[in-house]
């Protein structure tokens, strides 16, 4: 059976002229980049030159780039990074309650620390107010770090008008930018950011790699303790191959990120406007413009995420959802209660991400199936248009206990 | 998290969806807040007999299936047998569940109860 993937934001397919060029390092560029023969030095040289191909595409020096295990760890550091070598200016940061859980759990565990961390909230459609902002900046505010776009939702976040309040005010901006490289253009020295998180495995690229760009002069402490690899900055033996195909991916998503870019959104636009108008009951999250090209979240009313996934996998789609059921929690999406939805809408949510190989075939057959599938799930479902959730039904009825 | 094939089988073709029309007993638990509602219908004789059972579920793929078999389960059981019919029967019968999924077993036998209850009160 065919498979449709849909599911981009998660992941995606390694470009092959991405595997092309880091093969030949598993066997024959196998050297230690620290080793002064040969065998290292070619290996040297080969990160050295994607250190460049990453560079460019966002518009840094590649003095700047330093190469992780993921976007996660680019997260970690940078905000542990920054709070640890800054607490004696203040211990307060600045972020949203719709960021990666990289980022909220980091910014939980330095509360835990003795950090104050302000969450700002966002509107109905994820975006925050520069005015909640300007309001949360205190004196001793080291530290603002707010998402580039949402993975879940697709919003994107005003970074520039962010960066230029913060930098404004002397205090370090560190983005997530992980859902936006190869989805809209990035420009650090645009954006005014000082810190910003990449991931290859987001860009046809393969997982376990990601960067951090920080600019330069930024004052940060290091995460990762050891030798002297990435300029004394993060320890550990170099993973020259996948740094070698971080570089070709990062160069071909910014090489035809305007086509990529028109592609995907022509197709998510189709995706949207077929499913808004042929089933009932259903609604977009996320702003219905200043969203990722490539994603498309809804929530369908009276039934439940995993529900659809399942029946969606069965005839060849996969996608995501912010169900409790399948984020192995018992709550639902953090970001989409951030909007506003209540649990038992949020648990009916369906995420959809197009990527650069998707048809405009799969889309047609994605919303055929999926008015399908959503009827014979309501058919199924105790709960309608005509009876609707109700609170006191379930008061009096022994609440469940997970 | 793997399903097994029983319970891919029952949540594609469950046994018993809707509302059964002369229903004399229907429970319903689970909050949508939780993400999962379980209603069932049961049709019992003057012998105290599930003649036929029916559901409505909101929930994931192991609420379905866990509805579909545990209404399959106790229709031609007396009022008295279903009474005892455990959460870890209908699981059993599934051929497990993933952990995580169990409190949906427990749901279909929670609502099983709920339905004898509504039915015996209605009686008395």
């Amino acid at each position: 059976m065919k498979r449709i993937y849909l599911d981009h934001a998660a992941t995606t397919p390694v470009d092959p002229s991405v595997v092309e060029v880091m093969l030949p390092f598993f066997t024959e560029g196998y050297g230690n980049p620290s080793s002064i023969y040969a065998e290292g030095r070619a290996a040297k040289k080969a990160i050295e030159a994607a250190r460049l191909q990453i560079a460019t595409a966002i518009n840094a020096s590649s003095s700047e780039i330093y190469f992780t295990g993921s976007g996660s760890e680019s997260d970690n550091w940078a905000i542990k990074g920054i709070a640890m070598k800054n607490q004696a200016k203040g211990k307060h940061i600045i972020t949203t309650t719709i960021e990666h859980h990289a980022v909220l759990h980091t910014c939980e565990y330095l509360e835990k620390q003795g950090f104050e961390v302000t969450y700002l909230p966002v509107d109905e459609y994820g975006l925050i107010s520069l005015e909640d902002l300007k309001k949360a900046i205190r004196k001793d505010t080291i530290l603002v770090t707010i998402m580039f776009a949402n993975n879940e939702i697709g919003t994107v976040e005003p970074i520039k008008a962010i960066g230029e309040i913060v930098k404004e005010k002397g205090i370090i901006f560190h983005t997530d930018a992980v859902q936006a490289l190869g989805n809209l253009p990035v420009d650090v020295k645009d954006l005014n950011v000082d810190l910003l998180s990449l991931s290859a495995h987001k860009i046809y690229g393969p997982k376990g790699i990601g960067v951090l760009y920080i600019r330069k002069g930024v004052p940060i402490d290091n995460l990762i303790h050891g030798g002297a690899q990435e300029r004394r900055k993060r320890a550990g033996t170099e993973n020259t191959a996948e740094i070698v195909a971080f570089g070709k991916a990062a160069e071909l998503a910014v090489q035809h990120l305007e086509d990529n870019m028109i592609h995907m959104k022509t197709l998510r636009d189709v995706l949207i406007k077929g499913i808004m108008e042929k089933i009932p009951q259903v609604r977009l999250n996320g702003h219905p413009e200043q969203r990722l090209p490539g994603n498309a979240n809804f929530c369908f009313d009276y039934i439940e995420g995993e529900s659809i996934l399942l029946s969606l996998d069965i005839i060849g789609i996969a996608g995501s959802s912010g169900s409790a059921c399948t984020s192995g929690s018992l709550d639902p999406s953090h970001v989409l209660l951030a909007i506003g939805l209540p649990a038992g809408v949020a648990h009916g949510s369906l995420r959809l991400s197009i990527g650069k190989n998707t048809t405009m075939e799969d889309i047609h057959y994605v919303v055929d199936n999926l008015v399908v599938i959503i009827e014979r799930l309501r058919k199924m479902s105790p709960i309608d248009a005509n009876c609707p959730i109700d609170d006191a039904v379930f008061a009096k009825a022994s609440h469940h206990q997970h | 998290m793997e399903y097994t094939d029983v319970v891919m089988e029952n949540f594609t073709c469950p046994k018993h969806v809707g509302e059964l029309e002369d229903a004399n007993g229907v429970g319903q638990v689970g909050s949508p807040a939780c993400g999962d509602i379980m209603k069932i219908f049961l049709r019992i004789g003057d012998d105290d007999i599930i003649q036929d059972a029916s559901f409505k579920t909101f929930g994931c793929g192991a609420a379905v299936a866990s509805s579909s078999m545990a209404t399959d389960m106790i229709i031609g059981k007396s009022i008295e047998e279903a009474a005892k019919f455990k959460n870890s029967d209908v699981v059993d019968a599934l051929g497990g569940l993933p952990a995580e999924k169990i409190h949906c077993s427990v749901l279909a036998a929670e609502a099983i109860q709920a339905a004898i209850e509504d039915y015996k009160s209605k009686k008395a």
